[in-house]
């Protein structure tokens, strides 16, 4: 079995650098393309604490959504939650020791589980049940929902069903760490599993799922109320200046 | 009630959310500009040859310049928050016209052309060429946003149509494909300083109009002045306010509130427009432009301070804008802010005791207050987030004695657009106008219903002439929609004016 497990330590490689050079990518273009205006959704924060705290509550809490739509503020909360303990309960694989921390999260990290699965079933049935989501929703959007849900029904499995031998994926993550390749346990379920994340990481940067970087450069959200006070100018208008 | 040749949607007493109808409103669209109306602007008249790859070098010069623009398009995840919040979507029941629909108008092109998944997949992700197709939907439905930010106060990422729809116009601009209403609009304030085309000797007379008036209602001599060198103030309002009804109402109870304050101000017929239809086409240059000519009116009549009229998308560009585009204000008494909105500068007054308001003079009234879209979400007054809410009520409470806000749900920031803004107000697009009115008239109507409310207050020239040509759609009256300084034009008590009781007195003395 040493091919598969070669075979997944490059997929691994691989998926880590489209992951974090893509992202990477993508978070200088944001950052270096200037936003020319001030443009903040008023009532905005007059000052940059305020912001933070704007920013904050929509990441933690997504604030904005639980304005707009109650369900999908329901089910979307339950599903990042959910996924946020599933990957604080998976440290355990790549720290070595785990801290006390992430030990004391494990059973969570179940709930977890559980919770980001509900939570992804009832985003799916809002794309078939509501007309207007229906319209709005292409085949990408079908299949973000078919993998992240198949990621955590596999893992779920594995933790409730047909299990794995834990130290040896773990193992065979640590080994990444230095290049060497150890042996995958050659169980169906964590191959899928283990396929899929990678696929996710490598589709991250190259969809919709960049919305996690984006939300941090909104205008809308990340600027400070202050045009009159301070003034705002980008460094292709300020060339306008000259002529 | 108004004829139309379209079915004007009834008013509930709960608000409903449509059933989406798809393509209902595909055949809306305006009249397309003029070659030399283009060509004022620095746009090519007519659709040019190539003009798929134009467009596309157009949107990418766009991404690189605005991350607004390359941030939203990349980061939506097609939730469904915005579906429901568009006035345009909730009157027309189009899909394209919620907020996620018509901004797909634009990433499926982008998607196409800029990124990986859409080279490659483009059936999978949604992708597609700009055919002569899409660009008719553009056309369609970009001109049926009115860049309110509705959308944007409910989505997770705080993506902004209006920023969508201003991009689509400037590239659309950028092939010969612009709208009449707007680029028309902006040559005349190029010519003439006004969206009106009103020339300076209209403009002197109309005002030397409103002096006499003034003076025979209340005995008292207020001055309008125009282009008066030295003045303290410079006034910039909506062209609309020198002769529409209700605006004018409004006009002349800024002239009043200066005349109490004892602050010298003037109007300047250069910069007689606080409109700034450069950003309803997304052209940054043009919107410089026109502010430009109040930078330069303020230099010239040597003013120490800006103040604006009651204007809903002027004071977005005045407030967020102006100091980018036209600053910086270092030449101005740096005390006050620059600018500073006519309500901030009677608020001030009130909260000094400075105006002898008598509330009982709007007694025949019973009001309510429309939040227009660009004060209540791009813009603030005030030290404080929010005061864009708080200024005008407390103004209006100050100055009448009944007073009932609409539904929660439907002012602050989640005010509904008039349905005629960004650059919406033209005949050519009455369909979309009064079924995009829907949503802020079901409001009234039952504001009306419950409370009695007999009028409505609004601080925007847009708003003020789409509720006078729209509400008589829905069997309302033209005369419900009122200024808010037309209220402070009824209560203010000059100093020095003769009133009824005094001269009941002087009747009973003799």
């Amino acid at each position: 079995m040493s091919f598969l497990s070669d075979v997944y330590a490059g997929l691994f490689y691989f998926a880590a650098f489209v992951l974090v050079a893509g992202l990477a990518n993508k978070v200088i273009q944001y950052a270096r393309t200037p936003a020319p205006l001030k443009i903040p959704t008023t009532p905005a924060p007059t000052t940059k604490t305020g912001v933070a705290l704007r920013m904050t509550r929509e990441v933690v809490f997504f604030e904005s959504l639980f304005r707009g739509s109650k369900w999908t503020w329901i089910f979307g909360w339950m599903f990042h939650f959910g996924l946020f303990l599933v990957t604080l309960r998976h440290l355990r694989y790549f720290l070595d020791p785990v801290p006390l921390p992430i030990e004391m999260i494990q059973p969570f990290g179940i709930y977890g589980g559980i919770a980001m699965v509900i939570g992804l079933a009832g985003l799916w049935a809002r794309r078939f049940l509501v007309d207007r989501v229906r319209y709005i929703t292409a085949l990408s959007d079908h299949l973000i929902l078919a993998l992240l849900i198949t990621i955590g029904l596999s893992g779920l499995m594995m933790r409730f069903v047909v299990h794995t031998d834990i130290m040896r994926v773990k193992e065979f993550f640590q080994g990444l760490y230095v290049g060497q390749v150890h042996l995958l346990p050659a169980d169906p379920l964590l191959l899928l599993h283990l396929l899929l994340v990678a696929l996710l990481m490598i589709i991250f940067p190259y969809s919709k799922l960049l919305h996690a970087p984006g939300l941090f450069f909104s205008p809308s959200r990340n600027q400070v109320d202050n045009p009159r006070e301070q003034r705002h100018i980008a460094p292709w208008a300020e060339r306008l200046e000259q002529d | 009630m108004a004829k139309a040749d379209f079915q004007v949607p009834v008013l509930k007493q709960y608000p409903e959310i449509p059933e989406i109808e798809p393509g209902v409103m595909a055949h809306s669209s305006p009249f397309k500009s003029k070659p030399q109306f283009q060509a004022e602007l620095g746009f090519p008249g007519e659709l040019v040859d190539d003009w798929q790859s134009k467009a596309i070098d157009k949107m990418g010069d766009l991404l690189g310049r605005y991350r607004s623009l390359r941030v939203y398009l990349d980061s939506c995840v097609k939730c469904g928050s915005c579906t429901d919040k568009c006035h345009y979507y909730l009157g027309t029941h189009d899909p394209k016209n919620m907020p996620v629909g018509r901004q797909d108008l634009l990433r499926k092109v982008y998607r196409r052309h800029f990124t990986l998944a859409g080279r490659l997949f483009p059936k999978l992700v949604g992708a597609e060429d700009l055919t002569e197709e899409v660009l008719g939907d553009w056309y369609s439905y970009f001109h049926q946003c009115s860049q309110c930010r509705r959308c944007s106060v409910f989505c997770p990422y705080g993506i902004d149509t209006a920023e969508i729809s201003m991009a689509a116009r400037e590239i659309m601009d950028h092939i010969g494909v612009g709208q009449k209403y707007c680029n028309e609009i902006i040559g005349k304030v190029y010519k003439i300083g006004n969206n009106l085309g009103l020339p300076g000797p209209a403009l002197a007379d109309t005002l030397e109009g409103l002096e006499e008036d003034v003076l025979d209602e209340t005995g008292v001599e207020v001055k309008y002045p125009l282009d008066q060198e030295g003045a303290e103030i410079l006034l910039v309002t909506p062209s609309a306010d020198f002769f529409a009804e209700p605006h004018v109402d409004g006009l002349i109870g800024y002239g009043k509130v200066f005349h109490e304050s004892g602050v010298s101000w003037t109007l300047s017929s250069h910069a007689s427009e606080a409109a700034n239809f450069g950003m309803f086409i997304g052209s940054y240059e043009n919107m410089r432009r026109v502010a430009l000519r109040i930078r330069e009116a303020a230099i010239k009549l040597k003013v120490k301070r800006i103040v604006f009229g009651e204007c809903g998308h002027a004071w977005r560009v005045a407030y967020s804008f102006l100091n980018t585009l036209a600053g910086p204000w270092d030449f101005l008494d740096p005390r006050y802010p620059v600018p500073q909105h006519i309500c901030e500068f009677t608020y001030g007054l009130i909260q000094e005791g400075k105006l002898n308001l008598d509330k009982s003079l709007n007694d025949e009234m019973v009001l309510t207050y429309h939040d227009s879209c660009n004060v209540a979400r791009a813009s603030r007054m005030g030290d404080r987030p929010g005061g864009q809410f708080d200024i005008p009520r407390a103004i209006i409470r100050a100055t009448c004695n009944n007073f009932y806000d609409m539904d929660e749900e439907t002012i602050r920031d989640r005010t509904f657009c008039c349905g005629g803004g960004g650059g919406l107000l033209t005949d050519d697009l009455m369909e979309i106008r009064v079924k995009g009115a829907q949503p802020r008239v079901e409001a009234l109507n039952n504001v009306m219903q419950e409370k009695g409310v007999t009028h409505m207050a609004a601080i925007c020239a847009i708003c003020k002439s789409q509720f006078t040509k729209v509400l008589p759609y829905y069997g309302m009256d033209l005369d419900q929609i009122v200024s808010v300084h037309q209220l402070v034009s009824n209560a203010l008590v000059l100093t020095g004016q003769e009133t009824d009781d005094e001269d009941e007195a002087a009747d009973e003395a003799a």
